[in-house]
């Protein structure tokens, strides 16, 4: 069926999105880490790339379902293809400000070694990858290990932001580069959120239940 | 399910024509004053179903009918032999898939149903035809020339008139079977308009092909299949996410 043909390139534009903003979080956090301004350069310029993609996504959407009327789990799917998008490319936004601040940091003497912020990194490219793996399988399982995770970055986000205020606190002059760091905790937090819409939208996919405002136990 | 009060329900109801088997163990709540919509493939028994409902299977021998179809709130068994299936018609009238007026004036196809009823005061006659028109949203078009004869009209209009001659009985249920299937898309959504108007008075039950014009019109859809009920649910709860997996296979088009 064409329709059905249809459907599988939406999913796999969205796949290519996926790959990219994760692409672009990991890119923009080793800039940081790597003090390697060039790639927080490159990061920034690929970003229209996802813009572009998001766009993309919801013209194919919306002729979708003007041309073919999508009914039940067809319809599920476009509608969450539309929101997950929206999520995918505030990702790449906030990567881009990750590398805005490493710009600005890489700039400046180190204040500390990085180590919370390469693993919160890595715990949010994980939610990433598997939010849309489960979009992908129709996985309820793997959408709802993902929203359990958004707990760990949340934890490591305070941790970080602790651990800076004490370095404000014991000697002002670094407060302008702990203010930065902060920032950067602030951006990964919020990326990990937008992963774990994505998988809150996956439940939506299989169920049809909007579990968005629920409690956990309601979920 | 059905959360407002019941103006029909069909219990156990079984139909043959002849050794054919159209219609098994069909248990369906009709809503007083909303539309129900029948969706289903070919052959499912959708309009075998809906024509039990004043008893059309009735004009031909060797069809049976089992079970029952109670009739709110005076609990009749309108398909038991006892019950006069003439009755039942003036109670539930049917719009069928092609406009079907007689070859009479405008007036007349209205009228006809009252006259053989007896009515024959031109007064009284003369309210209800203004009344059913109205009802039907056809006055203003026709008021001026109702002595034209109902083949002149467009398509759409002989089809408004064919309800307009339905509602003359003043019916408490009406039938459509496929009502639209034969017009254009402004002529449909005129009557699709009229469907949502008249469910205000009466309980409706339509046979559709057009699931977008089931999704469009209807509260309750019930989805066939092989003369069997497979789901019965709210219409956006079908449209969005029904429970079962032939329905929605049904309604995205995966076969059917």
């Amino acid at each position: 069926m064409i329709f059905d043909e249809e459907l599988s390139q939406l999913k796999e534009k969205i796949l290519r999105m996926g790959a990219m903003v994760e692409n672009a979080v990991r890119d923009s956090i080793r800039s940081l880490v790597e003090r390697d301004s060039e790639l927080a350069k490159r990061v920034i310029e690929k970003d229209h790339q996802i813009n572009a993609l998001d766009v993309e996504i919801d013209e194919d959407s919306i002729r979708l379902i003007a041309l073919r009327q999508p009914k039940a789990s067809d319809l599920r799917f476009i509608t969450t293809a539309m929101k997950i998008t929206t999520d995918m490319e505030r990702m790449g936004d906030l990567a881009e400000n990750i590398c805005d601040r490493a710009l600005e940091l890489n700039q400046e003497p180190i204040l500390k070694p990085y180590i919370d912020i390469p693993k919160m990194c890595r715990i949010a490219q994980g939610m990433i990858r598997d939010a849309l793996d489960a979009f992908v399988t129709r996985d309820k399982k793997l959408a709802m290990d993902v929203i359990m995770r958004d707990d760990e970055v949340d934890d490591l986000k305070h941790a970080v932001l602790n651990e800076l205020l004490f370095f404000m606190i014991q000697d002002p002059t670094t407060a302008s580069r702990a203010m930065k760091i902060s920032f950067v905790a602030q951006y990964l937090e919020r990326i990990a959120d937008h992963a774990t819409n994505i998988a809150e939208m996956v439940v939506y996919l299989v169920e049809g239940r909007i579990i968005r405002h629920l409690a956990l136990p309601e979920r | 399910m059905v959360e407002s009060n019941l103006k029909a329900e069909s219990k156990n109801l079984n139909f043959y024509y002849g050794s054919v088997y159209a219609l098994k163990n069909v248990n369906l709540q009709i809503a007083e004053k909303k539309v129900t919509a029948l969706i289903g493939p070919s052959g499912c028994g959708k309009t075998t179903y809906l024509r039990c409902f004043n008893r059309m299977h009735d004009l031909y021998p060797h069809n049976k009918y089992e079970g029952e179809i109670i009739l709110h709130p005076d609990n009749i068994n309108i398909i038991s032999p006892e019950i006069d299936p003439i009755e039942v018609r003036m109670r539930i009238s049917m719009v069928f898939q092609k406009p079907n007026p007689f070859p009479k004036s405008i007036y007349e196809n209205v009228a006809y149903g009252l006259r053989v009823r007896g009515v024959s005061k031109k007064q009284v006659l003369d309210e209800k035809v203004e009344k059913s028109l109205k009802g039907a949203a056809l006055w203003d078009e026709v008021k001026d020339r109702l002595d034209m004869l109902a083949f002149d009209l467009s398509g759409g209009q002989q089809q408004r008139l064919c309800i307009a001659r339905a509602l003359a009985t003043d019916p408490e249920m009406l039938l459509f079977d496929e009502p639209t299937s034969a017009l254009d898309p402004i002529a449909t959504s005129k009557i699709e308009e009229l469907i949502i108007e008249l469910k205000n008075t009466l309980t409706i039950l339509i046979v559709t092909h057009n699931m977008q014009q089931a999704a469009r019109i209807s509260n309750f859809t019930a989805f066939m299949m092989l003369g069997e009920l497979i789901e019965f649910d709210k219409t956006d709860k079908i449209f969005t996410t029904p429970s079962e997996k032939l329905t929605e296979d049904y309604i995205t088009g995966r076969f059917g």
